[in-house]
């Protein structure tokens, strides 16, 4: 890339970085306080990150600065490490960060940004709910005015009824307190559901801060003090930009130090992989991150942040996507926002301090309400029963224990499910460590072949991970999971992001070999899918991507279209070649019955016992109107099993040398072959040389690959076969 | 004696329910390469396994070659060795296991034993069949490496003699032979061009093996090149399964220890979950 492109769109980026800030500011204090860090602490976090990860980082539209997944565990840091102390707890947890961002810096130079891929899906969506739930409930005892709240999740989520009774006493000083801290909550929540375009301009933390501003002008006004209790009212030292905390080392050689750090990091890397992920899919140039490079920044961002009081550094998502919405180019919007930061609290310093806990507890409680909202329990559920009892482990598991042991247990949760959905370990323990992936450039075709067998789950996505990015975004790759037993939904998920990056691109992710799997699970060894993408549970009766994009082509050609037709064994049967088949199934079949077309997906197996052979493939039926010869036609290289076939000859076309020498047409009858052959069929054929033709005389059946063709390819089949049959009747 | 050519065959057989399989199998292959067969039966000869083994070769359709059965005792593996040496075999046909599985059947365990040990070429039959299922498609590893030419110029033999028309060479490349790490788009696009030259060059590799075969084989079966960047000695058995292929070809291992057991590498992947037949060439 060109060193002035950092300059290009100069305008945007700063104008960008300005609407982040405005919603960074009002996140970055409300979540040093939950942490139990003081409020400077969160604005040199997002300072620290937005100026250090904007120049070393390795993403291009991405905002860093203090995630909300850190709140839960900095503040069990503060308060374990501190033993009650919160001074003393706070400069500990300073060395823990400082530390965790080491650790950051080593797995970026380790390369570790594949870590959160092996962690399954539903048990991530189950910690950050847990997460959510932590936040959601802690904070809305805040927002009620109760700021010193103690105990577990669970014994708060039991306390709600009597806290809220408890308001009844409360004094006039809380309750207006509280009042902003409700009205704010309910800004966060209707602000999407408001049009108007005046209002939508500033973004909703902003309107909170203005309301809380607003309400302390309007006392100023009337000439009054501001009757918010004093205690409620966040306070910035004045000194703030010069007195700086130093971590204290001293905890460091003990072993709950070293199970926070661990933790801290943990979450904080795991955010931010996810965000940085998520980020890709959003950034309008379609670039991909340097995931390892954006770590190591993160980590040396960390490190600084831990020396000058700060949280962790994470790149955050909520915040990245309004920067990405407000046309950031390039990570110097990241820079800018940090420096906005900075100058509003230098400027606004004594307005700041007429915010009330309870508005910024109102923006947390929201946060955490987005991230365990009803509708993930219900997409959970329509994934699949299974993935809402791992999505539930671990959510419990961790709201009861930890952070780690929390997902932990998620991960063994999820590996119990499923040995017990394959009712098989050897399949999992005899193939874990083999190497299950194969990719090649199709010669013909020029696209990539990605071939998986055995199982691929969470436990081993990242080798066919490794492979998928090594292959240019605008290229096609198919991907075959026909002899892959197992495919679990994580693996899925993230094929479905490498379906959206490559579309992004122009290039196209096709999956296949999956169709079957359902099937397959009423055998007590074989195979079984966890089908997987959100909503095709309930709206597509368990189709597949493919069955859908099927049926959407057989809707648009008029053609009929059916999952699982009725079972048609004589179907193949006095076909050439395929006569010593035995059909096991006809699926996905389209068809036109007044042309006389279909197109199915057929799977077959050859021999018997040990030899037998299992074939899935695409075939397309042509009926034909008038009687034809008995013949096969086939490129020199798709040539097979035909040698045996008694009676048949190579017939050649001396008149078309080319034809002839590309071509295999074979035959009992060469004069019929020859009268059929007319000039035109010829220079279609030629044209189309990459099918494979077998004609029993009434009926011809086409064949391109020996597995099923991806729905381009079925499209192309059915083109072909159209202009064939018309091209044959006349 | 010409050096692609095989004379002696030497077929180890057990009472398993696929001795006819592989009985037949075996004189199908003296047949077809012209030579003479050698059956050689692990165990103490009796009468009931002699007429059986008689009533066995009595039932092949087709005129038979000439054979000869030797009964010995002692370690199957040992037994067969030996067997190869003193008969100056060219090829050793088995039958073995298409996986491994925790009942390890003991032909298979013995298979992976002569693969290693054995001087001849071995050619293991995961599916042998009493009627006969042509070979018509094969794969060839064509990896840099010094036996790659003999195993390119024997599949072409060997694929000729079978009747088979058509031979993928599969040239394996290692990921690390690409050395560049993809983190972004550049890192991408570069290493997108290194493989465009390794695979030129690997090409013009196998081109230059490929001049060196008679013009009448390379007639007689297709062949098309096909570089794989992955993983060697696991590409290649994943790549005749995803294409079908009959026989796999493939050069001797160099060296075997127990630390290749531990650690699978190129032969280990496919003895141990067999794709198809697989021929190895000494």
């Amino acid at each position: 890339m060109v060193k002035s492109s950092v300059f290009a769109g100069l305008h945007r980026n700063i104008f960008a970085g300005f609407v982040v800030s405005l919603i960074a500011l009002p996140l970055a204090l409300g979540l040093a306080v939950a942490s139990g860090f003081p409020m400077v602490a969160g604005i040199v976090t997002a300072v620290v990150g937005g100026v250090l990860v904007s120049v070393f980082g390795g993403s291009h539209v991405t905002i860093t600065g203090p995630g909300y997944g850190l709140v839960v565990v900095l503040l069990s840091a503060v308060a374990v490490l501190g033993e009650g102390d919160m001074q003393a707890g706070y400069l500990y947890a300073l060395s823990a960060v400082v530390f965790s961002g080491g650790l950051l810096l080593i797995f970026g130079f380790l390369r570790f940004g594949a870590l959160s891929d092996f962690f399954p899906a539903s048990a991530i969506q189950g910690m950050l709910s847990a997460i959510g739930v932590t936040l959601l409930v802690k904070q809305f005892y805040v927002m009620l005015g109760d700021m010193k709240t103690k105990g577990t999740v669970l014994e708060l989520l039991a306390g709600i009824p009597d806290l809220i009774k408890s308001l009844s006493f409360a004094s006039p000083g809380q309750l207006y307190a509280v009042s902003i801290g409700v009205i704010s909550l309910l800004i966060m929540f209707f602000y999407s559901k408001i049009t108007n375009r005046v209002f939508r301009l500033i973004p909703a933390p902003m309107w909170v801060i203005l309301l809380a501003l607003g309400f302390d002008v309007y006392f100023a006004v009337l000439g009054g003090e501001n009757p918010i209790n004093n205690k409620l009212l966040i306070s910035l030292p004045n000194d703030m930009l010069t007195s700086v905390p130093s971590p204290d080392f001293s905890k460091w050689k003990e072993p709950v130090f070293w199970g926070i750090v661990l933790s801290v990091t943990l979450v904080s890397s795991i955010e931010s992989l996810l965000s940085i992920k998520a980020v890709d899919k959003l950034d309008p140039e379609k670039r991909r991150s340097n995931i390892n490079k954006d770590m190591r920044a993160l980590g040396i961002a960390t490190i600084v942040s831990g020396f000058l009081g700060g949280m962790n550094v994470g790149t955050v998502i909520s915040r990245s996507s309004v920067n990405v919405n407000n046309q950031a180019t390039n990570r110097s919007s990241n820079f800018f926002h940090a420096l906005f930061l900075l100058s509003f609290v230098i400027v606004f310093q004594d307005q700041l301090g007429k915010i009330p806990f309870t508005a910024l507890a109102a923006i947390l409680v929201y946060t955490g309400y987005k991230l365990t909202a009803p509708a993930i329990f219900v997409r959970m559920y329509q994934i699949g029963k299974e993935q809402l009892f791992i999505f539930l482990t671990t959510l419990v598991a961790t709201l009861i224990t930890d952070l780690i042991s929390g997902i932990l247990i998620g991960l063994l949760a999820t590996f119990v499910v499923h040995v017990v959905l394959n009712k098989a370990f050897w399949l999992f323990s005899r193939n874990l460590l083999k190497p299950n992936v194969l990719m090649y450039k199709e010669s013909e075709t020029q696209s990539y072949y990605v071939g998986v067998i055995h199982f691929c789950t969470f436990l081993n996505f990242y080798k066919l991970k490794s492979k998928l990015d090594k292959v240019p975004q605008s290229e096609k790759v198919v991907i075959d999971f026909s002899l892959c037993s197992f495919v679990d939904h994580t693996v899925q998920e993230s094929l479905h992001s490498y379906e959206e990056l490559f579309l992004r691109k122009g290039g196209v992710v096709e999956i296949i070999g999956l169709d079957v799997h359902q099937t397959d699970s009423s055998h007590p060894f074989a195979v079984r899918t966890l089908r997987p993408m959100q909503n095709l549970r309930v709206f597509g009766g368990g189709k597949t991507r493919r069955q859908q994009q099927l049926e959407a082509l057989a809707e648009q050609k008029g053609w009929s279209y059916k999952a699982s037709p009725k079972f048609q064994k004589h179907l193949l049967r006095d076909h050439l070649g395929y006569e010593t088949t035995a059909i096991e199934r006809v699926y996905n079949r389209l068809s036109n019955t007044s042309k006389g077309i279909s197109l199915f997906d057929v799977k077959y197996s050859e021999g018997v016992f040990i030899a037998k052979e299992s074939i899935q493939t695409t075939l397309l039926c042509v009926r034909l109107k008038n009687p034809a010869p008995v013949f096969s036609f086939d490129r020199e290289m798709l040539l097979e099993k035909l040698s045996h076939l008694a009676g048949f000859h190579d017939i050649d076309f001396p008149e078309y040398p080319a034809f002839s020498d590309d071509f295999y047409v074979r035959g009992n009858n060469p004069e019929k072959v020859h009268l059929f052959f007319t000039p035109e069929l010829i220079s279609f054929f030629s044209a189309y040389g990459f099918y494979h033709i077998m004609c029993n005389g009434k009926e011809l059946v086409v064949r391109q690959f020996l597995r099923p063709a991806t729905p381009a390819e079925a499209t192309a089949m059915i083109e072909f076969g159209l202009s064939l049959k018309k091209k044959i009747d006349e | 004696m010409h050096k692609n050519e095989y004379n002696t065959i030497v077929v180890g057989v057990a009472f398993s329910p696929n001795l006819k399989a592989n009985v037949f199998e075996a004189l199908r292959m003296s047949i077809l390469f012209d030579a003479s067969l050698v059956m050689v039966h692990v165990g103490e000869k009796s009468t009931t396994k002699e007429t059986a083994l008689q009533k066995i070769i009595a039932d092949f359709p087709q005129s038979l070659p000439k054979y000869t059965v030797l009964w010995k005792a002692g370690q199957p593996a040992e037994v067969l060795l030996n067997a190869c040496a003193d008969e100056h075999a060219d090829l050793l046909i088995l039958g073995a296991l298409q996986r491994e599985g925790l009942l390890k059947y003991y032909i298979g365990s013995v298979a992976r034993k002569l693969t290693r040990k054995c001087t001849c070429d071995v050619l293991l039959l995961i599916k042998p069949a009493v009627e006969r299922l042509p070979c018509s498609f094969a794969v060839v590893n064509g990896l840099a490496h010094e036996k790659t030419e003999a195993a390119i110029a024997r599949a072409f033999y060997v694929l000729h003699a079978l009747g088979a028309t058509r031979l993928t060479i599969v040239e394996e490349i290692s990921e690390d032979a690409v050395a560049v790490k993809v983190d972004d788009d550049r890192g991408l696009r570069k290493s997108t061009i290194v493989k465009e030259r390794i695979t030129l060059r690997e090409g013009s590799r196998v081109k230059k093996i490929l001049s060196q075969v008679p013009e009448k084989l390379k007639r007689a079966v297709a062949h098309d090149v096909q570089p794989i960047f992955g993983r060697r000695g696991y590409s290649i058995g994943h790549f005749a399964r995803v294409k079908r292929a009959d026989l796999l070809v493939l050069n001797a291992p160099q060296k075997h220890s127990v630390w290749d057991r531990l650690f699978p590498h190129d032969l280990e992947y496919i003895l141990s979950d067999l794709p198809t037949d697989v021929l190895i060439v000494r």
